[in-house]
């Protein structure tokens, strides 16, 4: 078996994709490990939905504030300028494109950018939290997950099985093996994991990728 | 003023709420924000065939007592009791963990009805309650199953659903402090809904880990005006 990039180095290559003075929002799961990934000289402020702007990393044991959490119930460290809103404050911010970057977890992504990520055949009690008022609402979608499910399906389609959160919102999807663009002609790998070929992505790929003329190995 | 918003206790503070009632409950997720006490009074009390309206629909007694702090309870407490016939909310269960929720479990037995609502849309819909207005067009849950069975409509190209107003006959809601007259400041995210579900229902009860007398908060950051609130509870923490 071939090496796959692991959860830290995807959430490292995602937050390669933040900008200086930035305002992100990170979503549940893998997502949230960027909030400890952000590049030295960088400043990113970190909205979360349960309303708070600026917050910095994940806590330490020491460290924990159970009135002072992220979205994903995960207590984070306060940083000077930081403030507080409540719930309907923190999605007027998410629905009238006041965030510039939020990375999501995904089941799906289609080749049109159209994101399946809350619901799953057998659990119809699974809700989508804030993840449709995201994909909707900010200005630049990053999906990071794992490349195929468990048993080795692929989640890149050309059209989502499970139930959508909403369509053409992806932008950028970050995988254990491969970055891709998604455009108005599909999706372009831009980078791969290191030892991986072409056609190797392919194969697990669901829908038609096409090699950037610039591909190279995934950058960090 | 002769009547008082004081209550001595959860358990006198929620004595009235009847068999049928719809409840917001405050809070987001599992920590910070909710109103523990009030909802452990409430799951004493007893009441039933309840519509809890929530963010999240809670892991219940036996896993908070295994995951959480010392002392951290959930609206499941309300689920595993038989209290609740309807929840409304954005996360009734998480996909990513294994099938832990009380909601979750009753509501493959159809024991329990679900509304399940984007987060966003919620907090808006409970804010329309609140505030007097019959609805609002919004982007989110277009083309998914969130529209199915809702008016759409084209605004400047773009598709919106329209969403309709939330209101509760009891809150049920967390706050740090209070003043005597019902002035409520909140603590980092333990604001999250709390201060939007204060808006939205007949009677509104706050817990509180401290009360104060009037006069004291500077009017400058006063988050929910008194007005909002009837009952007042204090439970130092």
């Amino acid at each position: 078996m071939k090496e796959r990039l692991d959860e830290q180095t995807i959430a490292l290559r995602a937050a390669r994709e933040f900008i200086d003075g930035a305002v992100v929002n990170l979503g549940y799961g893998m997502p949230g490990l960027c909030a400890n990934l952000i590049p030295g000289d960088m400043t990113v402020f970190f909205q979360s939905e349960n309303g708070m702007l600026g917050y910095g990393s994940l806590a330490t044991d020491e460290e924990k504030d159970y009135e002072l959490i992220n979205a994903s119930d995960q207590p984070v460290t306060p940083l000077p300028g930081m403030c507080f809103f409540d719930s309907a404050a923190a999605f007027d911010m998410i629905r009238g494109g006041h965030i510039d970057i939020v990375v999501l977890g995904a089941y799906q992504v289609s080749e049109k950018g159209d994101l399946a990520n809350w619901g799953r055949p057998g659990r119809p009690a699974t809700g989508m939290g804030g993840g449709m008022d995201l994909a909707v609402g900010a200005k630049k979608i990053i999906v990071t997950m794992l490349h195929t499910t468990k048993n080795g399906e692929p989640r890149i389609v050309r059209e989502c099985t499970y139930p959508l959160t909403a369509r053409r919102c992806v932008s950028l999807i970050i995988t254990d093996l491969a970055v891709m663009e998604v455009t108005a002609d599909g999706l372009i790998l831009k980078e791969i994991a290191p030892g991986w070929t072409v056609a190797e992505v392919q194969e697990l790929t669901a829908a038609d990728i096409k090699p950037a003329a610039d591909l190279k190995e995934i950058e960090l | 003023m002769s009547v008082t918003k004081i209550f001595s206790d959860c358990d006198e503070a929620v004595a009235d709420i009847f068999d049928g009632a719809t409840i917001m409950v405050g809070g987001f997720g599992s920590y910070g924000g909710l109103p523990i006490n009030l909802i452990v009074a409430l799951s004493g009390q007893g009441a039933k065939d309840l519509t809890i309206i929530a963010n999240m629909a809670g892991v219940g007694y036996e896993l908070s007592h295994r995951i959480k702090p010392e002392g951290y309870q959930d609206t499941g407490v309300l689920f595993e009791n038989g209290q609740v016939r309807n929840f409304i909310g954005s996360m009734p269960a998480l996909g990513g963990m294994p099938p832990t929720s009380p909601l979750e479990r009753l509501f493959n037995e159809g024991r329990v009805e679900i509304e399940t609502v984007p987060q966003g849309t919620l907090a808006e819909r409970i804010r329309c309650g609140g505030g007097g207005l019959g609805g609002f067009y919004t982007p989110v849950g277009a083309g998914t199953i969130v529209e199915e069975g809702k008016e759409t409509k084209a605004i400047d190209g773009r598709e919106y659903i329209l969403e309709l107003p939330l209101t509760a006959d009891f809150a049920l809601i967390k706050a740090h402090k209070a003043d005597s007259l019902g002035n409520l400041v909140y603590r980092q995210t333990a604001r999250c809904f709390n201060p939007v579900m204060a808006t939205a229902a007949k009677v509104t009860i706050v817990e509180v880990d401290e009360l104060v007398p009037a006069g004291q908060f500077d009017p400058e950051v006063v988050v929910t005006p008194h007005l909002y609130v009837n009952r007042i509870v204090e439970v130092p923490r």
